[in-house]
Order: C-alpha cells, then sequence, then structure tokens
C-alpha cells in the first residue's frame, strides 16, 4: 500500500467516524465540535484531490465562520444543550434505514459505471489552476453570471438573517 | 494513486451519515449541522470528479463555488430562524414547532 493511500484512509476514517459522532451526540457543543473534526478531514481529503486552494476555502469559511457560527447560536439558544433530552425522534430506524440504504444504493449504482475506478490523469495543478478559476469567475465569456448571482443570493441572505434574527415590537406581548 | 472509487464510497458514506442526522435527530441546529455533512460529500464528489474527469477544465470548481455559497447562505438563514424561534416560543426542537400542524 502507497503511503499516499494511508494518508487517505486516515482521513477518510476521520470524516466518518467524526461526522458518525455528529449525528450521535447528545451534547450538541461536542456535535458541533466533532463537526469541526469532520470538516479538517474534509480538507485532507480536498489536499489529496490537488484542491489545495478548496482546502485553504474549507477551513477558512467552514470551520473559521460557519462551525463557529453554529457554536455561537448554540450558546445563544441556552438549554438547549440536550443532556436531559432524548436527541432522536422516533424515526430514528427507518432513519438510520434509509441513511444505510442512501449510501449501499450510491455506491451499489455507481459501481457499475466503468469510470468507477479509475486512476487520476496527470494535471496542472496548484496556482495556475486558481488563476483561471478566477479569470473563469470573473470574464463574461466565463461564469460572471453565475457569480453575480451568488453574490446576490448571499446579499440576500446576509439582510434576511438579520431581519429575521431582529427582535420586533410584538414580542413583547407575546 | 488513489482510485476514483475511494472518494466517491466516501462520499456516499459522508451523504448517508448527513440524511440520518437530518432526519433522526430532534434539535434544529441538530439538523443543520446535518446539512453541512450532506453539503461536504456533495463537495468531494465535485471535487473529485473535477480531478479525475475534468481537470482541464474549471467547471467542477465552479459548482464548488456555488454549493459554498449556498452552505453558507443555508446556515445563515437557518440559524437566524433559529434564534428568532427561540424568542418566540423558547424552543429549539422540531417536534414542538406545530404550529402549521393541523
Amino acid at each position: 500500500m502507497e503511503p499516499i493511500q494511508i494518508v487517505f484512509l486516515i482521513g477518510a476514517a476521520l470524516v466518518v467516524v467524526s461526522a458518525v459522532m455528529v449525528v450521535t451526540r447528545r451534547n450538541l457543543i461536542h456535535a458541533a465540535l466533532y463537526l469541526i473534526l469532520t470538516l479538517f478531514g474534509v480538507a485532507v481529503i480536498f489536499v489529496l484531490l490537488q484542491a489545495y486552494y478548496w482546502a485553504v476555502i474549507q477551513v477558512v469559511v467552514y470551520i473559521g465562520a460557519i462551525a463557529i457560527l453554529i457554536i455561537m447560536a448554540i450558546m445563544v439558544t441556552r438549554d438547549v444543550t440536550g443532556e436531559t433530552v432524548e436527541p432522536f425522534n422516533r424515526n430514528l430506524i427507518g432513519a438510520a434505514l434509509l441513511g444505510v440504504m442512501a449510501a449501499g444504493v450510491l455506491i451499489w449504482s455507481l459501481s457499475d459505471w466503468p469510470g468507477f475506478s479509475a486512476l487520476a490523469p496527470a494535471a496542472e495543478t496548484g496556482e495556475i489552476v486558481v488563476q483561471d478559476l478566477g479569470v473563469q469567475l470573473f470574464s463574461a465569456e466565463g461564469y460572471l453570471l453565475p457569480t453575480i448571482l451568488a453574490s446576490v443570493l448571499l446579499l440576500a441572505a446576509l439582510i434576511a438573517a438579520i431581519r429575521i434574527a431582529f427582535p420586533n415590537e410584538t414580542e413583547e406581548d407575546n | 494513486m488513489i482510485p476514483l472509487s475511494w472518494y466517491l464510497i466516501l462520499a456516499a458514506i459522508l451523504f448517508g451519515v448527513g440524511l440520518f442526522g437530518v432526519l433522526a435527530r430532534k434539535n434544529v441546529i441538530a439538523i443543520l449541522l446535518g446539512i453541512e455533512l450532506m453539503l461536504n460529500a456533495v463537495n468531494i464528489n465535485l471535487l473529485a470528479f473535477w480531478r479525475y474527469l475534468t481537470p482541464e477544465d474549471v467547471t467542477g470548481q465552479i459548482f464548488t463555488v456555488m454549493v459554498f455559497v449556498v452552505a453558507a447562505a443555508e446556515v445563515a438563514v437557518g440559524l437566524a430562524l433559529v434564534i428568532s424561534v427561540w424568542r418566540r416560543r423558547a424552543t429549539a426542537y422540531a417536534d414542538e414547532l406545530d404550529l402549521l400542524k393541523w
């Protein structure tokens, strides 16, 4: 077994084990901290895919922003770390079956596909790829319109989040 | 060399775990954590297909940009909803939010 395969298996084991911990931990803070571990494992996988830029973005955006935002929200909604409450609803067995089936069917249907065990072609990686991505994202012949739509979506989500979370006047009556 | 199948199997397992989390957990924030897991599985798939099938093309990475943007927007609005519901109903459990249930 090659060293890179061992690195992949360690990263994959980290991802899967901590993902299972995320969905089974009773204490939400622990679940959120395991989510950070999962995201780090995914960043390792991105490095192995030679998507170095995405590994950095994964750490900065997912771990630096999203995971911290989730932890802050858990802290704001206090008493919901959930140590006294059953964490699962009554769909537990059905949901477990469905999760296993979804993964199984995905793997099974992909295993028929001839490209399933393809090896990576040699390719340029690193700064040339990032440069090309930036040029494509902001050129009119490339993907300028999706980029603008994505930024509008982000702005709308930002404003909506502020508006939704803002306390309003009628609240004192409730 | 790592075959493409390893990445696809990992992504499928991660997606299944996230799906389980979304369907089985009571707490709304825990459901959001499950959604994050599923979006990460999609990102692994997109980047694996980009690297193995079309490394000369940036399309796979453009899709990854969109998934990152949607994930950020989703978690921002989702958590704002959680905080708003917490203010009004003092609960964060999906089964207690049954105002629209007939």
